[in-house]
């Protein structure tokens, strides 16, 4: 790596070097019988310069052509944006908890066993369900070096957990599922296990419902299938610097409900989003979005924010290994004080939505979402009473979270990005078959 | 750059002497440009190199995945692979047999795309943006510009060793528009097979998109609920993709008792004008291929003949475990993954129903056009289209916002009561199935007709 950025350095005024790589052992279950056990290792390195005041960028898993990669990086010099950042000099790093070496020890056999147990239960309780599982176990090595002096480097090791099952009678199909992740090892399937049965037990029965505004509860799985894309879109630098945001001059302002707060939070102790840094070397921080529902913050990487005057937030990304961007770290929302239970109990008629799907196609930056109930459950006098199929519900995200009854104290994670609690919304419009 | 010609020979010896055992490996090194704008500037442009392998290998009925960006040690890798199918197989392997097959199959295009001077891209992409830039209203714009080169090697312990190259440019243009309260958008998809000349020269096709997301501004919502829905040749090919394709893929069926009973072959599903094929055979097209990542020869696969389900698409073992014939469909998305049963080239074969005579007897319905995105669970679908209009007294009317519309599969097949005559294939977009994404695949379809279809709304 330092070869590299000697290389560059001498045909650019700064440059930077960043190398990462993995390796992935998923072990997989298929139609309720493990089927595939994979090693996955990958490395790539990435080369950005800054060359007569414009960035080039390259990327290679070629580790030992580096002349090709700098010529490269020089070639598209010519065109890239003028560079308005600065690399960072040597910074010092929050302590960030996100390496646990057992998850290197635990052993293939441990792996198919927790998989068979998930299997085997979830079976016990449905015995026709035809189940894909799959558990996961990873470790990431990153390292950053830039002409500036600033370097980093840091492991993550990520466990996951997860099942989804299909229950098919008929041209009826069920689906359900959960995953769970951690920097530890899980060990324990039952959280898993008892989440999927709980699905099926609430949609053991079929419910229809009427086309009309109905009250609505999300479930935090619902929060992140329905209601999380259009935040984050706005939330982006990228899109409020362009003008694209709704909320992107309403800084300081109330646009959500009062009791809504939400923060971008790369620094949760074991979790698979964590870093001590972002992908530019940045120090990793807690930024608040949202605070009692005024617009607090946007995120932030060296370009954007250097053309936005304002700073990094830490967010830059490297996606699929290319130029950073901003990009939501770990999404949080904080939890409320009102029961899922109550929550339910308070609705004469209504819709829980545990998944949308095809929420994500509509016009996002405007906040509308529109997708059908993949999973989700009719209330009648505070009781859920079953399963609602043929349903799609349209809203938009900016209405929604304008006036929210209640939020629930069930705040989780849905997989490794979205923490969330339950959300009751006084009215959404439901159009069914019934 | 790493001959990976010299490489694949090693890796063809290193998977030799194993008996019985199963045991195939790809390799593969590509070439890639990206190019985004976001707004009136260019934002980033790239060159990537990429190099990688992997050795797959099935022992009594279980599989073993090694996935690689190091070349070095390949034996080890083979070991590797072996080591982990030994630890999940406990039944018979079955694969259907297929002729081993040794063949260089070169690109069919003499420019690499990925050789095209950036100043040449560049310029296109300047000229694209400036007519998004020229449209009232307008408040940004989004380009993504991406192209490719690769070449594929495929070995297995059978003998067979193929090497194909391919080569793959897509661009998305996006216009975003505001009146100062409202935020509209609407993209433009495209694609091809690395022939740059197809996306050059779509100033007009790139100004109708830009005013159509300044209509969209005052256009109203539609009202939610059950429609005549007349589909355009793009959206009734990503119908026939999601509502249909995924469901005829046999991974999903195979192991699957209940859904073998749905997707008996000679089940009726529609009407009998209604015909669907998928096809890697068709040449020049962006799921076009001549053999597929298990190295099994590309087939024109019927899915429905004549209404009638009469085929599915197969990777070797699910046609060996529903003892049907293999018909060319593994596909995998790079060297990280091992191939997966995907579509190709999918479409609904052409009636002979004019557009104007579909709609004229539709009293009130919508006509929906254009792709934005859509999503299947197998028996429900959910699509979405970037441009609509409400049918009126046979007749188009207002432009409405962009609708989504969702269905069951299986009553929405059978809805379908008018094939129009002018089949299109679209080039732009591209699948995702698990975390394989995006396979490069075309779907068409001519103007159809959906009736009782289900539209989101106020």
């Amino acid at each position: 790596m330092e070869d590299i950025l000697t290389q560059a350095k001498k045909v650019a005024e700064e440059a930077e070097v960043f190398m990462v790589s993995s390796e992935e052992i998923p072990v997989q279950f298929e139609a309720n019988r493990l089927k595939h056990i994979q090693s996955k290792q990958s490395r790539s390195l990435a080369l950005r310069i800054v060359r007569q005041g414009k960035v080039g960028y390259s990327a290679t898993t070629e580790l030992g052509d580096s002349q090709r990669l700098v010529n490269n990086a020089v070639e598209t010099a010519q065109f890239g944006m003028l560079a308005k950042f600065e690399f960072p000099s040597p910074a010092s790093y929050p302590l960030v908890e996100v390496f646990d070496s057992n998850v290197e020890s635990v052993s293939i056999e441990e792996m198919i066993k927790l998989g068979e147990e998930l299997v085997a239960v979830v079976r016990g309780h449905t015995p026709e369900i035809v189940c894909e599982a799959a558990i996961t176990k990873s470790i990431t090595s990153a390292r950053i070096i830039n002409s500036r002096g600033g370097q980093a480097n840091y492991r993550i090791s990520t466990f996951s957990l997860g099942i989804e099952g299909s229950l098919i009678r008929d041209t009826d199909m069920l689906f359900v599922g959960e995953t769970q992740f951690s920097c530890h090892p899980i060990l324990e399937s039952k959280a898993v296990s008892e989440t999927v049965i709980q699905q099926l037990e609430l949609a053991k029965n079929r419910a229809s419902v009427p086309s009309q505004l109905l009250p609505v509860v999300f479930t935090p799985y619902g929060v992140a299938s329905a209601l999380i894309s259009p935040l984050m879109v706005a939330f982006n630098g990228k899109t409020v610097l362009e003008g694209a945001s709704p909320i992107g001059n309403r800084i300081g302002q109330h646009v959500f409900d009062k009791k809504l707060r939400i923060w971008d939070d790369p620094t949760i102790a074991y979790r698979p989003r964590s870093r001590p840094c972002d992908d530019e070397g940045i120090p990793s921080q807690c930024t608040p979005l949202i605070e009692q529902g005024v617009v607090a913050n946007f995120i932030y990487d060296l370009q954007t924010a250097a053309l936005a005057h304002t700073r990094s937030t830490g967010n830059g990304s490297r996606g699929r290994g290319g130029l950073p961007a901003p990009s939501h770290s770990a999404f949080v929302i904080a939890p409320g004080g009102t029961s899922f239970d109550e929550m339910v109990g308070d609705m004469k008629e209504g819709l829980i939505i545990e998944q949308l799907m095809g929420a994500e196609q509509g016009n996002i930056l405007g906040g509308d979402f529109s997708g059908n109930v993949l999973l989700g459950y009719k209330v009648e006098s505070g009781k859920i009473v079953g399963r609602v199929k043929d349903t799609m519900v349209s809203g938009n995200v900016y209405q929604i979270l304008k006036q929210i009854t209640a939020i629930g104290s069930d705040a989780r994670w849905v997989g490794s990005f979205v923490k969330s609690p339950s959300l009751y919304c006084p009215s959404l419009s439901v159009a069914s078959k019934g | 750059m790493i001959h990976i010609e010299a490489v694949g020979r090693q890796l063809a010896e290193a998977i030799k002497g194993y008996g019985n055992d199963y045991i195939e490996a790809h390799l593969e090194q590509s070439q890639t440009s990206h190019i985004t704008y976001r707004g009136r500037e260019l934002e980033s442009v790239s060159q990537t190199t990429t190099s990688g392998g992997n050795v797959r290998a099935l022992v009594r009925g279980g599989w073993g995945f090694v996935s690689f960006n190091n070349l070095d040690e390949l034996p080890a890798k083979v070991e590797l692979a072996l080591k982990q199918a030994r630890f999940v197989g406990n039944e018979e392997s079955k694969l259907a047999p297929v002729e081993p097959v040794v063949d260089i199959v070169p690109s069919e295009m003499d420019r690499n795309p990925v050789n095209i001077p950036l100043a040449e891209k560049k310029k296109l992409l300047d000229e694209y943006n400036a007519i998004i830039w020229n449209t009232p209203k307008i408040q940004t714009s989004i380009i993504s510009y991406g192209d490719s080169h690769k070449k594929c090697i495929f070995t297995n312990s059978l003998g067979s060793y193929i090497e194909q190259e391919r080569a793959d440019i897509n661009l998305r243009l996006t216009a975003i528009v505001t009146d100062g309260t409202e935020v509209q958008q609407v993209g433009l998809s495209l694609g091809s097979r690395g022939d740059f000349s197809l996306i050059q020269g779509l100033h007009q096709q790139v100004e109708q998109m830009s005013q159509r997301a300044v209509e969209l501004l005052s256009a109203p919502q539609v009202k939610g609920g059950e429609y005549t829905v007349v589909l355009d040749p793009v959206l009734a090919g990503v119908f026939v993709h999601e509502a249909f394709g995924h469901l005829s893929e046999a991974d999903f069926v195979y192991e699957n008792d209940r859904l073998r009973e749905i997707m008996v072959l000679g089940r009726k599903f529609g009407s009998a004008e209604l015909n669907i094929v998928d096809s890697a055979a068709i040449p020049g097209l962006r799921g076009s291929y001549k053999y597929d990542d298990e190295g099994v020869p590309a087939t024109k696969t019927y899915l429905i003949q004549e209404g009638k389900l009469v085929g599915r698409l197969h990777s070797r073992e699910t046609a060996a475990r529903m003892k049907e014939k293999p018909t060319g469909n593994a596909r995998a998305i790079n060297y990280r993954y091992p191939p997966i049963v995907r579509m190709t080239n999918t479409y609904i074969e052409p009636g002979s129903i004019s557009f104007e005579d579909m709609i004229s007897d539709i009293e009130e319905g919508v006509y929906a056009k254009n792709w934005y995105g859509g999503m299947t669970s197998m028996e429900m679908f959910t699509f979405s289209a970037g441009e609509a209009y409400m049918i009126r007294h046979g007749k188009l009317a207002e432009t409405l916002r962009p609708v989504v519309l969702t269905g069951n599969v299986f009553a929405t097949l059978n809805n379908i009561d008018a094939i129009g005559s002018d089949l299109e294939m679209n080039q732009g977009g591209g699948c995702g199935k698990g975390a394989q994404v995006p396979l490069s695949v075309s779907n068409g379809s001519p103007h159809i007709r959906i009736r009782h279809c289900l539209v989101g709304g106020r």
